[in-house]
């Protein structure tokens, strides 16, 4: 999933200051599973917004809705006729949901209520962690299947490096090592002598640095 | 000779080698360096100039060698990957070979959250042990890492860090083997303050013949006051400092002459220890003293080769 998280209501506050009339919208995909943006944050935060405005006087209207998926067209134009009535909404979805709004509807202004955090797991309630950086050429048959790229901070394709410590990363001791999981995991499975090859560079151009990606299937393609 | 350098030929002579940290300061003054240079030129073979160590800006390092030597200094060029791709490597590189730099360092380099500018972006497009290669194959092969042809020479002795006290410590001899088949001719590893660890470390070493295709030189760091002795023990990831010690120096009537009783002690030990080739002395902020401790260790005078 995509996680998210709200940003702090001081900073929503005056980014939507002065709005006649403001939309909340929330997604129900990644931005409700990290308790973000789904129906349930959009309407306390929707709430928040109209409380902060009685108390300072602001008469502008708050509307809300959410959803399913926000980096989707079909999705977004189940909202168009609020939208039509909103010189300004407040999106609770990830960046690309945000970005989508803005494509959509250009005479708007469209407003971040999220940070996008990173691509990640759930690993309990209210506990979520990164394992993917998105870097467009998978290496995880190569790593014990703990990707490196994603959570070692130093993007180390040949680690662990001098900093590695009872387990843990040399920046953080709440951080922990991958290469130490790698190694790990490649000993229970005894295939460390994977790791005795030397790990060519990566062409990073698939993972952004060629440029925006763009994905295009013809077989799927109308 | 693959660099000609005077700490390949010393090394290569079967010599033991010594070399020294000559930090570049954070301002512009040359003569910081220059000062460091002419108090350890008579002492050390060769001097690594530090690269925006423990991620705090700098005087580059390049610029330190290049003081070093005008003033007849052999200098060791530290290069971090955390602040270059591999177009300002090589760039460098080349740059640091028109300059008549023949020894090269090729670091990870400390994460930038450490340093004096922890918003930075950390760039590590290749890593350490894929920068070594990539040096090695420049000065072997002429080659850049896309493939294409450099014209001139490359000549660099090349070096890697070692730390045989990090985890795991098994994994440890086997990245020192990569370095080793990446091209590293000398290593220089992480302060040892834990001989028996570092013993046992040198043992699997040699087990896998290592200790022949490359020359290790063991690190050393002086420690001046029981706070810095404290603040290694429990700040510095990766470093092994025995609570013995802290108290040594907390119980000592003069800490600083116990810390170098603690450092000539190491090098004695350290010069029984087979596969050693030679010691790098890190006295950060303590350069004073490194002539003392080489000269007390009977490292004096250093040989011409």
């Amino acid at each position: 999933m995509i996680t998210l998280e709200q940003k702090k209501f001081e900073e929503i506050e005056k980014m939507t200051n002065g709005y006649s009339r403001l939309l909340v919208v929330g997604c129900e995909t990644c931005a409700a599973m990290s308790f973000a943006g789904g129906q349930r944050q959009v309407a306390e935060l929707a709430s928040a917004i109209r409380i902060a405005r009685k108390t300072s006087g602001d008469k502008g209207e708050v509307l809300e809705n959410a959803i399913a998926r926000q980096c989707e067209p079909e999705f977004i134009d189940m909202i168009q006729d609020e939208v039509a009535e909103s010189p300004a909404i407040l999106s609770l979805a990830c960046g690309a949901g945000v970005q989508m709004l803005a494509e959509r509807f250009p005479d708007k202004v469209i407003l971040p209520g999220c940070n996008t955090t990173f691509l990640g797991v759930t690993e309990e309630l209210g506990v979520w962690s990164e394992r993917c950086a998105g870097c467009g050429n998978c290496i995880l048959d190569k790593t014990a299947g703990l990707c490196p790229i994603a959570r070692c901070s130093k993007q180390l394709l040949n680690g662990p490096c001098g900093g590695s410590m009872n387990g843990k990363c040399e920046i953080s001791k709440e951080v922990d090592c991958v290469w130490q999981l790698i190694i790990d995991r490649l000993s229970g499975l005894n295939r460390l002598e994977m790791l005795e090859e030397i790990f060519p560079v990566k062409d990073w151009s698939p993972a952004g640095h060629g440029g925006p990606r763009k994905m295009v299937r013809e077989d799927l393609k109308s | 000779m693959k660099s000609g350098s005077n700490l390949e030929r010393i090394l290569e002579s079967g010599q033991f080698a010594v070399t020294a940290e000559a930090g570049p300061p954070k301002g512009t003054s040359a003569k910081v360096v220059q000062r460091k240079g002419e108090l350890l030129k008579l002492c050390c073979d060769a001097l690594n100039v530090t690269d925006n160590q423990t991620a705090i800006v700098r005087m580059s390092s390049l610029s330190g060698c290049v003081l070093l030597k005008e003033l007849g200094v052999e200098p060791v060029l530290q290069m971090v990957v955390r602040d270059r791709n591999r177009l300002a490597l090589q760039s460098d590189i080349l740059g640091a070979a028109a300059l008549g730099i023949r020894n090269v360092l090729c670091l990870s380099g400390d994460h930038q959250q450490f340093g004096n500018h922890a918003a930075a972006k950390g760039v590590y497009d290749i890593d350490s042990i894929q920068f070594i290669q990539m040096v090695k194959a420049m000065r072997d092969e002429h080659k850049f890492l896309n493939g294409e042809e450099i014209s001139g020479d490359v000549p660099f002795f090349i070096g890697a860090a070692a730390n045989p006290f990090a985890d795991p410590f098994e994994f440890r001899v086997t990245r020192l083997a990569k370095k080793v088949s990446a091209g590293a001719d000398f290593i220089q590893t992480q302060g040892i303050f834990d001989m028996p660890k570092f013993v046992e470390w040198m043992k699997m070493v040699r087990d896998r013949g290592l200790d022949e295709k490359t020359h290790i030189l063991a690190g050393l760091i002086p420690i001046k006051s029981v706070g810095m002795a404290r603040y290694m023990r429990n700040n510095v990831s990766g470093l092994s400092l025995p609570k013995e010690l802290v108290d040594r120096m907390a119980d000592a009537k003069d800490p600083k002459e116990e810390g170098v009783k603690i450092c000539l002690e190491t090098i004695e030990q350290l010069k029984e220890v087979e596969g050693v080739h030679g010691i790098h002395i890190m006295a950060v902020a303590w350069e004073d003293i490194v002539p003392r401790i080489v000269e007390e260790s009977g490292l004096m005078p250093r040989p011409v080769v």
